[in-house]
C-alpha cells in the first residue's frame, strides 16, 4: 500500500508505513533518515516491523522525498516536528530509530520530549557531528562534488566495491541516486544543522542501542562509543568492517540488531 | 585556477571490471568468483524465510530470481555503466523483454530506431504486437523523427548505441531529451559500445541493455543478457507507469516507486518478471561473463586498435565499394561519434563489396580467419551477410531503409595479429572479385 500522509506544523509529511496499514494498537517504531536522504533508506527494516504488528512511521523530513515545506534548520527543531508528526498520528510513545542527521534528531526527541521515546537506536552517530568545510562548501552551492564526497565517504573502503548482500543493487549508485533526488539546498540545511549540533548531556533514560560501522569514515567509531558512553542505558553492537552506509552494506545485521533492540 | 569543489577520486574503470561486486569467499578463501550452483538457499529459520519473501531481508531464495554468482556480474556491470543496479538473463533478447514486459502493457507503443539487430526488430514488429504492444520505427539520426512518432500512449523510445549494422551513432543526449520532454524513458543497447567506450546513463539513457554474449564476455562462450538501472527516470513525475507507482495486487498492494526509490525498476523487474517470465541466467553462464569482463578493458583497446587497421586498409582497397565505420571522414556521424564514444566506434563495421550480393557470397566462402557465423564480439574475427542471415526475415524495403545493401558484409574484428587478418581479406578479395587484390 502507499504510505501515508498527515499535516504537521503547517506542512504535508509523507510516512511509509513499511507496505502495511499502520497497526492502530501495535507499538509505533518512528524511523528518521539522515542528511539529503528519505525514507527508502528504512525499507527492508520498516517491512519487517510492519509485517511484526508495530505501527510502521518512516518518516520523509520536512523538503525531503514526499514531504512539503522548507527544511529545518537545527536538530531541536526537526526534533520538536518530530513530536508533531507523533501528535498528528495520535501516537504517544514510540521506539525511535535514526541514522547519522537523524541519530541526532532521534536522540534530541528523546531529551526533549520525554516519556515518549520507549526506546532509542543511533545508527551511524557522532555527538557532535562536525562536517568539513570541503562539504559543507560544496553542498551550499549545489556541487555534485558534495554528492560525491558524502557517497564515498559513507561507504567501507570494502563497500566502495560493492559486494552488499542485495542481489544485484550497486551501494555507490543508488546512494549517489538517492542524494541526486533531494532538493536544492536541503542537503546543505541538513549538513549545517548537524554540524552546529551542540548536544547536552542528560535527559535520556530510555534504552538506546548505539550501532556502529569499524570503518566509518563519516562518524567513527570512536565517536559512537563515547556517544553510548554518555549514555546510562547503552547497549553497543559493532559491525565490523562496515561504514556509514551500514542499511546498505549490512541491511540484515542492522535488521537483527533493531529487532533485539525494540522487540523484545 | 583550481575546480572550487572537488569530488573525491573514484575507483577507476580497470578497477572494478576486476573487483566490483566481489570480494574473496567468506568461507573459503577463493580469490575467484565461486560458482553458486544451487537452485535454492537454505533458510536458518521460518521467520528469516518470510523475511526474504516479504524484501525486509537481502538474500538469496532461488536461483530463477537471484544467485549469488549472477549477484556479482549484475553489481559489476552496474558499477561499469552506472546505474544503481542490474538482473543478469538468459540472453540479451531476454534483457530487452525484461525491460519491456515491465514498463509497459497491450495497448502501449514504442518508438524505436529502425536500425537494429533482426531479432529485436522481428520482437517489436511481429511478436510485440500479439500482445496488444505496437511499435513505430524512425530513422536513429533524427531527434525530431522520435518526436514526431511519440503518442500519447507512448511508453518508451528504444534504439541501439550503434546501430546493427549500419552504425547509426545514437545521439543519446539529444534522444535522451526529446523522451524525457515527453515523460517517456529512454532505453538503449549498448551492446557494440560496451561500457569501457560509452556510459549511455551519463549521457542521459535511463536503462541500458546487453547482449553480454558479445564484447562482454569477450569469448563466444555463452548466451547471456543484463538490463541495467540507471535510477535516474522519476517514473511519478512522468504519471505513465502504473506499474511502479501504483499499489501492485501481486505483492500486498507493494508501490515500487514509493519504497525503493531510484530502484523502483530494479525491484519490480526481480521481482515479477524475471520471477514470472524466468528467463533467468544460469549461474556458469554468469562465471564465464565475469572471466570477460576482468580483461573487458584492455581486450576493447585491442579490438578497436585492430579495427582501425582493417578499415583503413579496406577503405583503400580497389574492390570495396564502401566501408562504414564512424570514424571514418565523409561519415555523417564522425563528429558524434568522437565526441560519444571517443575511445573508440567498437569493433564491427560492414562494408560493401564490388560486385553485390555474389561477391559477397565468394568473399565470405573463401576467408580462413574470419569465421562466417551468427555473432559479433568475439575474441576471433566473425564474418556475414546480414541481408540473407541476421535481417533475412526484414522486407526489401525494412532493409533499404536499414540500410543494409545487398553486397554488405558485416565484421566483427578480434584479437589476433592485424596483419594475419588484412592477409585473410586480401586473399579472399582476390577470389571474389574480377578486380580484387593487394592495392
Amino acid at each position: 500500500m502507499s504510505g501515508i500522509r498527515v499535516v504537521a506544523e503547517g506542512h504535508a509529511v509523507y510516512i511509509g508505513t513499511g507496505g502495511r496499514v499502520p497497526a492502530e494498537d501495535g507499538r509505533t517504531v518512528l524511523f528518521v533518515h539522515g542528511a539529503g536522504m528519505d525514507h527508502t533508506v528504512w525499507t527492508l527494516p520498516a517491512r519487517h516491523f510492519a509485517r511484526k504488528g508495530f505501527r510502521v512511521l518512516a518518516v520523509d523530513l520536512p523538503g525531503h522525498g514526499r514531504s512539503d515545506g522548507p527544511p529545518k534548520t537545527s536538530v531541536p527543531a526537526l526534533s520538536d516536528w518530530l513530536a508533531a508528526v507523533l501528535d498528528a498520528c495520535q501516537a504517544r510513545t514510540a521506539c525511535v530509530a535514526g541514522h547519522s542527521m537523524g541519530s541526532l534528531v532521534a536522540w534530541e526527541f528523546a531529551r526533549r520530549h520525554a516519556g515518549r521515546c520507549a526506546a532509542l537506536a543511533l545508527l551511524g552517530t557522532s555527538a557532535p557531528m562536525p562536517v568539513t568545510p570541503l562539504l559543507l562548501d560544496a553542498a551550499a552551492d549545489n556541487h555534485h562534488a558534495a554528492i560525491d564526497m558524502a557517497n564515498a565517504w559513507s561507504h567501507s573502503p570494502g563497500g566502495r566495491l560493492g559486494a552488499n548482500t542485495n542481489p544485484g543493487v550497486w551501494m555507490l549508485g543508488a546512494g549517489e541516486r538517492l542524494l541526486e533526488r533531494a532538493r536544492p539546498g536541503v542537503f546543505h540545511a541538513d549538513l549545517a544543522a548537524c554540524n552546529a549540533y551542540q548536544p547536552e548531556a542528560g535527559g535520556v533514560d530510555c534504552p538506546v542501542l548505539v550501532l556502529i560501522g569499524d570503518s566509518d569514515q563519516m562518524t567513527p567509531a570512536k565517536a559512537g562509543l563515547a556517544v553510548a558512553a554518555g549514555l546510562p542505558n547503552a547497549q553497543v553492537v559493532r559491525l565490523p568492517g562496515c561504514g556509514h552506509a551500514m542499511l546498505s552494506e549490512r541491511p540484515n545485521e542492522v535488521l537483527d540488531a533493531l529487532v533485539k533492540a525494540f522487540d523484545t | 585556477m583550481a575546480a572550487k569543489h572537488r569530488a573525491p577520486r573514484g575507483t577507476g574503470f580497470d578497477t572494478l571490471a576486476l573487483h566490483a561486486g566481489q570480494r574473496p569467499d567468506v568461507a573459503t578463501g577463493a580469490r575467484a568468483t565461486p560458482i553458486y550452483q544451487s537452485a535454492s538457499f537454505v533458510f536458518p529459520d521460518t521467520d528469516v524465510a518470510a523475511g526474504l519473501f516479504n524484501i525486509e531481508r537481502a538474500g538469496h531464495v532461488y536461483s530463477r530470481l537471484s544467485n549469488p554468482t549472477n549477484a556479482v556480474l549484475e553489481e559489476r556491470i552496474a558499477a561499469l555503466e552506472g546505474g544503481v543496479g542490474a538482473i543478469a538473463t538468459a540472453s540479451g533478447q531476454a534483457a530487452l523483454h525484461l525491460a519491456i514486459a515491465t514498463l509497459l502493457g497491450a495497448g502501449e507503443h514504442i518508438v524505436s530506431s529502425r536500425s537494429l539487430y533482426g531479432g529485436t526488430h522481428n520482437l517489436l514488429e511481429y511478436t510485440l504486437p500479439r500482445f496488444g504492444i505496437e511499435t513505430t520505427f524512425v530513422d536513429p539520426r533524427s531527434p525530431d523523427a522520435f518526436a514526431a512518432a511519440i503518442r500519447p500512449n507512448t511508453r518508451l523510445v528504444f534504439a541501439e548505441i550503434l546501430g546493427n549494422p549500419g552504425l547509426e551513432v545514437l545521439d543519446v543526449p539529444r534522444v535522451a531529451a526529446v523522451a524525457h520532454a515527453a515523460g517517456l524513458p529512454l532505453v538503449v543497447d549498448s551492446t557494440f559500445a560496451t561500457p569501457y567506450l560509452c556510459q549511455p546513463i551519463a549521457l542521459g539513457a535511463d536503462l541500458v541493455i546487453h547482449s553480454a554474449t558479445k564484447f562482454l564476455s569477450g569469448h563466444g562462450i555463452v548466451i547471456g543478457g543484463l538490463v541495467v538501472d540507471g535510477g535516474v527516470f522519476d517514473w511519478e513525475a512522468s504519471g505513465k507507469f502504473a506499474t511502479l507507482t501504483a499499489p501492485y495486487a501481486g505483492f500486498h498492494g507493494l508501490v515500487f516507486a514509493e519504497e525503493f526509490g531510484p530502484q523502483a525498476f530494479l525491484t519490480r523487474a526481480r521481482k515479477e518478471g524475471i520471477r514470472d517470465f524466468g528467463a533467468c541466467m544460469a549461474p556458469t553462464t554468469a562465471f564465464h561473463i565475469l572471466q570477460g569482463l576482468e580483461t573487458l578493458p584492455v581486450r576493447m583497446a585491442r579490438h578497436v586498435e585492430n579495427t582501425r587497421a582493417i578499415v583503413r586498409h579496406l577503405v583503400a582497397h580497389e574492390a570495396v565499394a564502401s566501408v562504414r565505420y564512424p570514424e571514418l571522414d565523409g561519415h555523417p556521424d564522425r563528429e558524434l561519434a568522437a565526441r560519444l564514444l571517443p575511445r573508440g566506434a567498437g569493433a564491427v563495421f560492414s562494408f560493401e563489396l564490388k560486385g553485390g550480393r555474389a561477391a559477397g557470397r565468394a568473399f565470405i566462402e573463401n576467408l580462413t580467419l574470419f569465421s562466417h557465423l551468427a555473432n559479433v564480439g568475439d575474441a576471433k574475427s566473425l564474418v556475414i551477410h546480414p541481408a540473407s542471415t541476421t535481417h533475412h526475415r526484414m522486407d526489401a524495403d525494412a532493409l533499404a531503409k536499414a540500410g543494409i545493401g545487398e553486397g554488405m558484409v558485416r565484421l566483427s574484428i578480434g584479437l589476433e595479429d592485424p596483419r594475419d587478418l588484412i592477409d585473410d581479406l586480401d586473399r579472399s578479395l582476390r577470389r571474389a572479385t574480377p578486380r580484387g587484390g593487394r592495392t
